[in-house]
């Protein structure tokens, strides 16, 4: 092995938005850049400028770097390149893109989530217009998404498209890697605004406790104070078992999700499209979220193509009493939201039900009844929270009430 | 060697001469009046041909010479076998075995089946290409290797170019599924089947020598004829004219990308907020991922409303064949069909009616189809601040594209152009294009995933959606957009030396295509 010679990014005829950038550094002879680029006439003179700024400041002199670009953005190009010089250099300096406007926003502890949209932690092309399909979360992956060799250079990566990809307000989350390279993980990429952490094959209270520590420590480090929630993924057989524990583990916990691909292996069953065999450990988590006051979260459909299926699965999940499902193509989302959204026939009831209340409250008389039917306090509560989730869906107006009054008039 | 240019009513430095031939500059739409009479081909004698109406020879090769084929002859052949066609490459084969020089390749377009057609521009049999040209063929020109100026038209400029005499069509080789010894032809039936043959139609009536190939030959009449057996000269048989499977693309497939869905999706619910969708609707979309996944989303809203499209243009994929059959459509009117659904319904639906460019495209008919279009989705490389559009070259300089009838459908009620931000990295919103197809007065409206602007000209549009909801920016903000996420692009340079001219629908030169810079 040529411990002169760094690889990193990628290039290949089916790689878009990437490059794959060698560097061999030298003694001598000054800066050599080999360009190969599919928008070399745009931006062949801007790439090498690029390139040079960077060697610049990370203090390099004499080096030879060939590029395969296959039209990757500068956030891009300049954490391929950083990358490959910290395999040689081992340089602790961090070359930062300017943060764009608009990254900065932060969201609440109940933030909806009923769809967030995985992303691959290594593959440029999947994050540039992520946040157009209007999930409520992007969870950019570091973890199994990444191969083992790619991990280093998959966070610097994270790190610039946290800082120049526009999410147009989904909520910001950054799926880590267990143990130790998460902590590392968490150094990169939480002083660049990540709402939410998702935490893999989580079994230990203790170690969302190190996770809240570490972000704690890194937010005050950076004076940070938009809030960073967690959300624990449960995927082991002994994680279902702590579900609850680790659910309470952190006032910052604001969703736990469930992972059946992980757990139906550690469990060593197959996993079916009924999901039976998960059946305990899915309300299980149900349970332990409710309990504990955060949102319980749904496993990935793994069939793209399959919106029929994915619907059904969707309808199950909400029933049980989950409150949203991870998504790892765009095309699921509007499914997703959809499903996990009230139906127009719910919307209609809680309606009727509220107006009926409203009517009593303002008559000054204690009991409900809507019809024939009286309707006690669980009833009515429940009815404003399916209005107040249809309102968060935009599928009502804040003003409700009164458009149904003018209509009726 | 310098040329002499003259600007252009589009501020573009066009020559006043090509290939020898004076051209005239762009001088706005509409404004060029033709005079005189409509070209005519030679008089033929009924007396010269066989009283049996078997007008079959043995070879092409025997055909042509029968055609007089010599130097500098203008030679046509059609594109309705698409990538598959066997016949246009052998045309050229036989030629540079003869020892025929600077011929003029005449096609309706040319696909990267024609791409050994390079052969034949470098040992002389042919002198330039007045077509459309892509991939290899377009790098070819555009690196300055062609003897003569190519010279692109749209698929109604080409009739234009052949109706007024601009082009005079020496011998037109026209490739046909099916044929009857006298001549006859269609584009149904055999194992090449196409379809239609729409854009054979002219070079037919107004060539000198017309050939006739096929590998489907039927007792007479061969019906419902597309080519009429009376402009005929001689009929060939070969054992293919085609490959199947790249005559038609088999099945044309609604775009996967999700972003492209996205812009599908937002092109659609526009057409439906603005207004522009009703009932009796008038609509034209091409067979691109994107445009198929407009008509499916339309189809759905056409359903939904209980409303119906009076008739389609086609270009004819299955997706409209589904409007047809579903009962959205009343009548597909059908230039050519696009996949196999396509070919099968014009050859058994009476309301799938081949239609010809003479009524849909050519400027020197009396009215034209497309301009009682009323939703009209198109595509484009670059547009640019103006709303001018760009189907020839890319952003790199290079001439990619043919412009097919681009500029023709330009003429709708609504031209809509639903189009990515940026491609890869290159944004689609430039300064100024890099070659100018389409004035921007014609261009109504774009649509990136990111957002749509409406042409200033369009004030009834942008009212009709100011309140809608829908994502508005003005092109500039577009633009400015893909440059903060992009960077801003250097320009391609060029030589001096124009190496393709582009026709407007009329005839008069609006931009070219200079040699690449290396």
């Amino acid at each position: 092995m040529n411990n002169s010679l760094a690889t990193s990014g990628n290039s290949g005829p089916k790689i878009r938005s990437d490059c794959e950038v060698v560097l061999e550094l030298r003694n001598e002879g000054g800066v050599i850049i080999d360009l190969k680029s599919k928008v070399e006439v745009l931006y062949g003179e801007s790439i090498k400028k690029q390139c040079l700024e960077l060697f610049n400041y990370f203090g390099i002199r004499d080096a030879f770097l060939k590029i395969v670009d296959s039209g990757a953005l500068p956030f891009v190009i300049a954490s391929r390149m950083e990358a490959a010089i910290k395999q040689l250099t081992g340089t602790k300096l961090d070359f930062l893109p300017e943060f764009i406007d608009g990254n900065g926003y932060s969201t609440d502890r109940g933030n909806l989530r009923l769809s967030r949209l995985y992303l691959p932690g290594n593959t440029p092309s999947m994050m540039i217009n992520a946040g157009l399909h209007h999930a409520d979360g992007i969870i950019l992956d570091l973890e199994d998404s990444v191969a083992p060799e790619k991990k280093d250079e998959a966070r610097i990566l994270v790190r610039n498209a946290l800082r120049q990809v526009n999410f147009y307000g989904a909520e910001r989350m950054v799926r880590i890697n267990q143990g130790e390279r998460g902590l590392k993980d968490l150094e990169c990429v939480i002083p660049h605004n990540v709402n939410l952490v998702l935490i893999p094959k989580c079994e230990d209270p203790l170690e969302v406790k190190n996770i809240e520590n570490k972000i704690l420590e890194i937010k005050q480090q950076h004076g940070l104070t938009n809030p960073v929630h967690l959300m624990p993924i449960v995927e082991t057989a002994l994680g279902v078992e702590m579900s609850y524990m680790i659910a309470r583990s952190s006032e910052t916990i604001a969703a736990m999700a469930i992972g059946l691909e992980d757990l139906t292996a550690d469990m060593g069953i197959s996993r079916s499209v009924e999901g039976w065999e998960t059946f305990y450990a899915r309300t299980r988590i149900i349970n332990a979220a409710k309990a504990a006051g955060i949102q319980p979260i749904d496993s990935v459909f793994a069939d793209v193509g399959d919106m029929e299926t994915l619907r059904q699965n969707v309808q199950s999940s909400k029933r049980l009493g989950f409150e949203g499902m991870g998504c790892i193509h765009p095309r699921q989302i509007p499914v997703i939201r959809e499903g996990y959204g009230p139906t127009a026939g719910e919307i209609e009831k809680s309606r009727n039900i509220v107006l009926a209340f409203e009517d009593s409250r303002m008559k000054g008389l204690g009991v409900v009844a809507l019809g024939t039917k009286m309707i006690d306090a669980p009833v009515v509560a429940r009815a404003q929270k399916t209005i107040d989730l249809a309102i968060r869906l935009g599928l009502i107006s804040t003003d409700w009430i009164n458009d149904i009054q003018s209509e009726v008039k | 060697m310098s040329i002499h240019t003259v600007i252009n009513a589009a501020g573009r430095a066009v020559p006043a001469e090509i290939n020898g031939k004076t051209a005239t500059p762009f001088m706005g739409v509409g404004k060029h009046k033709p005079y005189g009479n409509k070209y005519g081909p030679v008089i033929p004698a009924c007396s010269d041909f066989p009283e049996d109406g078997n007008k079959v020879v043995p070879t092409l090769e025997e055909a042509l010479l029968r055609c007089g084929i010599r130097d500098g002859m203008t030679i046509s052949t059609h594109h309705h076998l698409r990538d598959g066609d066997l016949i246009s490459n052998r045309v050229f084969e036989i030629a540079s075995v003869m020892g025929v020089k600077d011929l003029v390749w005449f096609p309706s377009a040319s696909f990267p089946c024609n791409d050994p057609v390079i052969r034949y521009l470098e040992d002389g049999t042919i002198n330039r290409i007045e077509g459309s040209m892509n991939g290899p063929l377009g790098r070819f020109v555009s690196e300055g290797r062609m003897k003569g100026t190519a010279v692109l038209r749209s698929h109604g400029g080409r009739v234009q170019a052949i109706q007024d005499g601009e082009v005079r069509i020496d011998i037109a080789v026209l490739a046909a599924p099916t044929a009857d010894s006298f001549g006859n032809a269609k584009g149904t039936g055999g194992k090449s089947a196409c379809g239609v043959l729409g854009y054979a139609k002219a070079d037919s009536m107004y060539a000198d020598k017309v050939i006739v190939v096929t590998d489907n030959l039927v007792d007479l009449p061969c019906f419902p004829m597309e080519i009429e057996g009376n402009y005929v000269d001689y009929v060939v048989v070969v054992d293919k004219i085609g490959i199947p499977e790249k005559i038609v693309s088999g099945t044309t497939q609604v775009t996967k990308s999700p972003d492209r869905l996205l812009i599908a999706e937002l092109t659609a619910v526009f057409i439906e907020k603005s207004g522009i969708l009703n009932d009796n609707v008038t609509m034209q979309a091409g067979a691109g991922g994107t445009s198929l996944a407009i008509a499916v989303f339309l189809h759905e809203m056409l359903k939904k409303k209980g409303w119906k499209s009076k008739f389609g243009f086609g270009g004819s994929t299955k997706y409209m064949v589904e409007m047809l059959e579903q009962g959205q459509m009343n009548y597909i009117l059908d230039a050519q069909a696009f996949d196999l659904d396509s070919v099968i319904s014009v050859g058994r639906n009476a309301n799938h009616i081949p239609y010809s460019v003479f009524n849909a495209y050519n400027y020197h008919s009396k009215g034209n189809l497309t301009s009682m279009m009323d939703i009209m989705i198109l595509g484009a490389t670059e547009v640019d601040l103006n709303f001018n559009g760009n189907v020839v070259t890319h952003s790199d300089g290079y001439l990619l594209h043919g412009i097919g009838g681009w500029q023709n459908c330009l003429h709708a009620k609504n031209v809509i152009l639903p189009l990515p931000l940026f491609r890869d990295r290159i944004p689609v919103i430039v300064d100024e294009v890099t070659t100018l197809c389409g004035p921007g007065e014609l261009i109504d409206v774009i649509i990136t995933e990111r957002g749509i602007a409406i042409n200033p000209l369009r004030q009834d549009l942008i009212e009709s959606v100011r309140n809608s909801g829908l994502p508005l920016k003005t092109i500039h903000e577009l633009k400015e957009e893909a440059e903060k996420i992009c960077g801003k692009p250097s320009k391609a340079t060029f030589e001096d030396k124009i190496v393709a001219a582009v026709k407007w629908v009329d005839g008069t030169v609006i931009d070219v295509v200079r040699k690449i810079k290396h």
